[in-house]
């Protein structure tokens, strides 16, 4: 009797053993298809032209150089379209935070009257697809003249963010109110709360809005395509296909382009994984 | 005694106007929200459709011609119904491979495995790279001479085509990217899922004598689908809404087999200035979103338990 629970534990051990090796090859074998594309990225733009075209192709470069890079930033002003990129991308999303903030809290706080249907209306807009809204706003931008500024990536995105707003009011929903109760008693105004304990606690979620929206920022291509064509004001994005248009088949080049573009927004998702994660299962919705 | 009474009174009157201005206060917090909203996402709703029945070079003044641009886009324009039709299709190439390889992926990583939270990060890395650095990257691994997916086919003794400029294979091999980048979200929102799912209908099931795939089927799967018609329903309207990739990996080409609905919309609108004629096309699009979804949601009702 014994004996055949000894042998049945061995035995769903064994079984165990076998399921994670299955688990672990499998994972391995698409992660690997995952991240193949990147290290072919890598591996490309320190190669030189020449070796870039080498069959059988080389998985390391044999003489690796920076020459590529060297020409992104010395022949073409990739410094000055980092600096644009981070620019719009800082005060587009610094901007949203403040302002959807503001309204979650008092879409989730406040009583005023109207204030179900406003907010109906505002979650509404997260349905109309860009398509429809972009040709007007270059008109507009167009007429006002901030067509080749770089206002019209900033200033539509720090005051009309919905999804911002949705998030951040789901969270305060989870937070206590007992805290804000008090502090009204003593007499802390409305704006008093939301600065001095709203905020400070919904920083985990404004951490996963910022995430969000820095990513959606940085990696923005239709909207500095339609709104820059003057090449001093180009985001990162519209540097490398820039890039593109001049070598079309200069792997190097275009590769080492994908590298910068890549490296800081991968930073920042290294830096704060875990915002990432929940902003999407806290939602179901990206950015 | 008046006097206290009169005092009393003022007292309240303050508190009522207190109350009255709190009953407003809220407005002043969703101020520069709605002010956003109206002036970025309304008003332009407003003047698409306006434009929308008119024609407009930008140069010349507008001219109203009511519903012709709508009914030149359906009755003659051949290349419209191409590019909706080529839209379908790369939905086609996305809906079943986004749903099932996530799911295997987060059925894979829903159980206490060593090194879990790597896996989940390779993953995740397509999923924050930018459309350009993407569409660059699979450009230079489908090279029809010296791509890298060409190279290892070769292995095998297949001798692979040219991928992006044939008008065959350029389509899925675009909508094979989309795949590619699309896997880290959807698996998340299957562990999401996954999660969600009671240990004790396992546990009840197991006793019952269901082994691991019979579980797998009959209680995690019709859990899921939910979760499966929320990327469904994603991933249809992403599809109407893809830019960057085609513009970086084919512009469109090779002839029109990859021109999809907001790259033409771009041509019409900023290629040949019509903006009326692309108003017209936006709001076409807008309606097809909206009735995919609404088709979706009846559907669901079918297959989804929730």
């Amino acid at each position: 009797m014994r004996a055949a629970r000894v042998e049945r534990v061995a035995s769903s051990r064994q079984q165990q053993f076998i399921a994670n090796t299955v688990t672990h090859i499998l994972l391995i074998v698409l992660g690997l298809a995952a991240l193949a594309p990147f290290w072919w990225m890598i591996s490309t733009s320190f190669k030189t032209e020449f070796e870039a075209f080498q069959i059988p192709p080389t998985w390391l470069p044999l003489e690796p150089t920076l020459e590529a890079y060297g020409d992104l930033f010395l022949n073409q002003p990739f410094g000055i379209f980092l600096y644009n990129s981070v620019k719009i991308a800082v005060l587009g999303v610094g901007g949203q935070l403040i302002t959807s903030s503001l309204a979650a809290f008092a879409f989730a706080r406040l009583d005023f009257p109207g204030k179900n249907v406003l907010f109906i209306i505002v979650l509404s807009t997260m349905m109309v697809p860009y398509a429809v809204t972009v040709i007007p706003l270059y008109i507009v931008m167009h007429r006002v003249g901030w067509v080749n500024t770089h206002l019209p990536l900033i200033v539509p995105a720090m005051l009309s963010s919905a999804y911002g707003t949705f998030l951040l009011r789901q969270f305060m929903f989870s937070l206590p109110i007992e805290l804000e109760d008090a502090a009204r008693i003593d007499g802390c105004s409305s704006f008093g709360i939301y600065r001095r304990i709203a905020l400070p606690l919904m920083k985990p979620a404004l951490a996963t809005l910022g995430v969000f929206s820095f990513m959606a920022s940085w990696n923005n291509f239709f909207g500095p395509f339609i709104f820059l064509d003057r090449k001093h004001l180009f985001t990162v994005q519209l540097g490398v296909a820039l890039v593109q248009r001049q070598w079309y088949t200069s792997w190097p080049r275009l590769m080492a382009g994908s590298v910068v573009v890549t490296l800081p927004v991968l930073l920042v998702f290294l830096l704060l994984q875990r915002y990432f994660v929940r902003g999407i299962s806290l939602t179901g919705i990206k950015g | 005694m008046a006097q206290s009474q009169a005092l009393t009174r003022l007292a309240v009157r303050t508190k009522i106007q207190e109350i009255r201005w709190h009953r407003y206060e809220g407005y002043l917090f969703v101020a520069p929200l709605i002010i956003g909203i109206v002036a970025f996402i309304f008003l332009p709703i407003a003047a698409s459709l306006y434009m929308s029945f008119n024609k407009w070079d930008m140069v010349s003044p507008p001219e109203l011609v009511g519903l012709k641009n709508y009914a030149r886009l359906v009755s003659r324009d051949r290349l419209f119904w191409k590019v909706l039709g080529n839209t379908f299709k790369y939905a086609g190439w996305i809906i079943v491979p986004s749903v099932i390889f996530p799911l295997i992926l987060a059925a894979l990583l829903d159980r206490p495995i060593r090194m879990r939270y790597l896996y989940r990060l390779a993953f995740f890395l397509p999923l924050v790279t930018s459309v350009v650095a993407v569409g660059l990257m699979f450009r230079w691994l489908y090279d029809g001479e010296f791509g890298l997916i060409n190279y290892t086919l070769s292995w095998v003794g297949i001798d692979g085509p040219n991928w992006l400029s044939d008008p065959f294979w350029a389509m899925p091999a675009v909508a094979m990217v989309t795949v590619w980048q699309g896997l880290g979200y959807n698996m998340v929102l299957y562990l999401a899922g996954l999660q969600g799912i009671p240990d004790h209908l396992h546990e009840a099931a197991t006793i019952d004598g269901a082994g691991p795939f019979s579980r797998f089927f009959r209680i995690t799967i019709p859990l899921l689908t939910p979760t499966m018609f929320f990327i469904l329903v994603m991933s249809v309207i992403g599809t109407f809404q893809t830019f960057g990739l085609i513009y970086v990996m084919t512009q469109g080409g090779p002839i029109n087999s990859t021109n999809v609905y907001i790259y033409y919309l771009w041509q019409m609108a900023f290629g040949s200035s019509k903006m009326g004629y692309a108003s017209a096309m936006a709001w076409i699009l807008a309606m097809v979103i909206f009735t995919i979804t609404m088709i979706q949601v009846r559907l669901a009702r079918l297959w989804v338990h929730y």
